[in-house]
């Protein structure tokens, strides 16, 4: 009986011997040496492999920072660590880092429970994106928001929670970081990442009378914002309003100006 | 009679609800204002000719194909053209409509409108597919394919057999069962014509084994059209899903991502198939078709002919109105339809069939955890399994809908209506579909 266990063992451990020969000769003949600042920057960066900076993840960041000449490198921003990671980067591949203008997601539609009151009820799968594939929704706007939360779900760093009197997502501008998940994920396109400053929050580009049937909050396209700043645009029944340090010094005139109150400012930043 | 054939894999039995399968099919009237949309097939937008002010009669062409995979779209009354915008249809979502205010009831003389039927097919094959294609005719099972490119041959294809769809598997829908008991001879002979235009010899007509009369009546009509057979089909859904029928009659597996034609089969439906006698004999554009109108909380169910553009709301107060029974309505069958958010929207060439129903059988119950059973992947007629797809769904891995063959999902609803966890199967299904098109 011994001897079938001892074969039984010399046969395996020989395999495993033979096969670690191998692959240790395989590792050394077909290495190819990582630059060793890689590993050292990835581990500056915050490792939320968001893609907040338009790459795939951290790895792919610090490898975007690592071949970037100096001029490119002031272009490159990790959106959650902020302009401390970046500095520290900056620091150890000798470039200097620039101050970024702080931006965070808006949500472009102010239809609450109040301004856009359900007219049908939605008895289905709580989730926007299959809310959107079966109807226009519960107030009848085929652009605004479904209040399913689906943004809130996909959210990485918990910056969004649902209003508990207006069923809209609320946005913490703190602790967003423009990582562009619920841009992603909102299946009518209702979130921007912009910089400070005002915007249209609405995306109905119905006429105004039908707009203004399902919510009183829509844009109607009276153009009165145009008429301060020659810069906002007025397309397909809807204004838009650029980001820019123009329209941001007009914020709140353009706010008062609208009379169903589709403009609304963002929320500051802490850093700002 | 033939044995009754199915096919293997799948499928549920639900209840029938076939409560007017002996109402006769009643022509609905003229509303006061039709909305046509442009947009009645899967293809692209027809051409809008018409303009505001204009007169038109029925029949009147107001918009012209646009490409090959697209349909022209005609007037159901006469009167004058209201307006030409964008309007909400069925789902709430905008499409671009015309708008007709109805003003007499003139023909377009070209229509013949006597009850003769003609037998003999005096034109050749490239005839008949453009008088299809000048019909505006589109499948009115429910997919809305362009049907003068189903009707040709594609180049390097051969077809040996055509089959004609009478099965109308869904509960409560009757219309097609009533046009094939009411207009028997004309689907016989719109088979033939579809036979000239294929160049083929024989056609089978599957029928559901729940309709003996319609069996019953084409048996002894075909018994003088040589080539013309009648199959009964085991009553099981989805049998009237275009694969499993072609699995039901042939045998032949229609391979993922390959085309009826490809095994060498053409399935129409028996409206479409009423539709190609009447454009071919007749010179009739298809601006009407059959709709039954039920449910549980329909006062007055029927059959109803409805001009297409007919607003859902008048349809509704023809039978009884909204009462404060109806919880629902819900456009097309109750396994495959969708609920309407907007009663005023028009019918058009794809509606089957308008539903009331009450709270009892609308009521969606709390949807509990998956607890495995598997059940979704026993009912799948074509082998999916449902709960992977909707856990791939909800945990973002859009990368493996793929192999998961999501595109193979006929949105049957089999998987919903098994689950006994009373998850929505179905739209997690819908959704990886449309998330894997977009990947694309």
């Amino acid at each position: 009986m011994t001897h079938i266990i001892f074969i039984s063992m010399a046969v395996l451990g020989g395999t495993a011997l033979v096969s670690a020969v191998i692959l240790f000769l395989t590792a050394k003949k077909f290495n190819i040496p990582e630059d060793s600042r890689l590993e050292e920057i990835e581990a500056l960066l915050p490792q939320a492999n968001c893609g907040g900076c338009g790459r795939a993840g951290c790895h792919d960041f610090a490898q975007s920072c690592l071949q970037a000449s100096a001029q490119e490198f002031a272009a490159l921003n990790c959106p959650v660590g902020g302009l401390p990671v970046m500095k520290k980067i900056a620091a150890f591949l000798g470039y200097t880092a620039v101050k970024k203008e702080a931006t965070r997601a808006v949500l472009r539609c102010n239809g609450s429970c109040q301004n856009a009151p359900a007219k049908i009820t939605y008895d289905g799968v709580s989730s926007c994106r299959i809310a959107h594939l079966i109807s226009s929704g519960q107030s009848g706007c085929p652009n605004g928001c479904l209040h399913l939360g689906d943004c809130i779900k996909v959210c990485p760093f918990g910056a969004l929670k649902l209003d508990e009197k207006t069923f809209l997502p609320v946005v913490d501008a703190n602790k967003c970081t423009s990582c562009g998940a619920c841009v992603g994920i909102c299946p009518r396109g209702l979130f921007e990442i912009r910089a400070a400053g005002p915007y249209v929050a609405c995306r109905n580009t119905q006429k105004g009378a039908i707009a203004r049937k399902n919510c009183k909050a829509a844009c109607i396209a009276c153009g009165k914002c145009t008429k301060i700043s020659s810069d906002i645009l007025l397309e397909n029944n809807l204004s838009y309003i650029p980001s820019s340090a123009a329209t941001r010094s007009l914020g709140e005139e353009l706010r008062k100006s609208c009379p169903t109150g589709a403009i609304c400012l963002t929320t500051e930043k802490k850093d700002e | 009679m033939n044995k009754v054939k199915t096919f293997s894999m799948g499928g549920i039995h639900p209840n029938k609800y076939k409560m007017t399968s002996a109402s006769p099919i009643m022509d609905a009237g003229l509303p006061e204002i039709v909305t046509i949309p442009v947009k009645q097939h899967i293809g692209a937008p027809a051409k809008i000719l018409v303009k505001k002010g204009d007169k038109v009669k029925i029949g009147t062409l107001l918009a012209d194909a646009d490409g090959i995979i697209s349909a022209d779209v005609h007037s159901s009354v006469s009167g004058e053209v209201l307006k030409i915008e964008s309007a909400e249809g069925g789902n709430g979502y905008l499409e671009d409509m015309i708008t007709i205010r109805v003003e007499g009831n003139e023909y377009e003389e070209t229509i013949d409108r006597t009850g003769q039927i003609s037998r003999d097919i005096p034109l050749t094959a490239a005839e008949i597919i453009g008088k299809i294609r000048e019909a505006g005719i589109v499948g009115m099972g429910g997919a809305g394919f362009p049907t003068p490119v189903k009707a040709a041959v594609p180049e390097g294809k051969k077809v040996d057999c055509l089959i004609i769809n009478g099965i109308e598997c869904e509960p409560f829908l009757t219309a097609d069962e009533r046009l094939m008991i009411e207009k028997a001879e004309q689907i016989v002979l719109g088979a033939k014509i579809l036979n000239k235009a294929l160049g083929i010899q024989n056609a089978i007509i599957a029928v559901d084994e729940n309709k003996p009369k319609a069996i019953e009546i084409l048996n002894k009509i075909t018994k003088t059209y040589i080539g013309v057979n009648v199959q009964p089909c085991a009553t099981k859904y989805p049998q009237g899903g275009e694969k499993q029928l072609i699995a039901a009659i042939t045998g032949h597996e229609v391979p993922s991502g390959k085309l009826p034609v490809d095994v060498g089969c053409v399935v129409q439906n028996v409206g479409t198939v009423f539709a190609i006698y009447e454009a071919v004999i007749k010179n009739k554009p298809l601006y009407e078709r059959v709709i039954t109108v039920s449910g549980d909380a329909c006062a007055h169910p029927g059959n109803f002919l409805v001009r297409i553009g007919t607003p859902i709301s008048y349809l509704i107060e023809k039978t009884g109105g909204l009462n404060k029974n109806v919880a629902q309505v819900i456009l097309g069958g109750p396994m495959m339809g969708s609920a309407v958010t907007n009663i005023h929207a028009p019918v058009t060439k794809l509606t089957s069939g308008i539903l009331l129903l009450s709270e009892k059988l609308s009521h969606k119950e709390q949807e509990t955890d998956c607890i495995r059973c598997g059940k979704c992947a026993l009912v799948c007629p074509v082998g999916l399994e449902p709960f992977l797809i909707r856990r791939l769904m909800s945990e973002y891995q859009t990368d493996k809908l793929r192999a998961a063959h999501v595109q193979d999902c006929i949105e049957c609803g089999c998987c919903a209506y098994t689950c006994p966890a009373r998850i929505p199967l179905l739209d997690y299904c819908k959704l990886a579909k449309l998330e894997l098109k977009k990947k694309k």
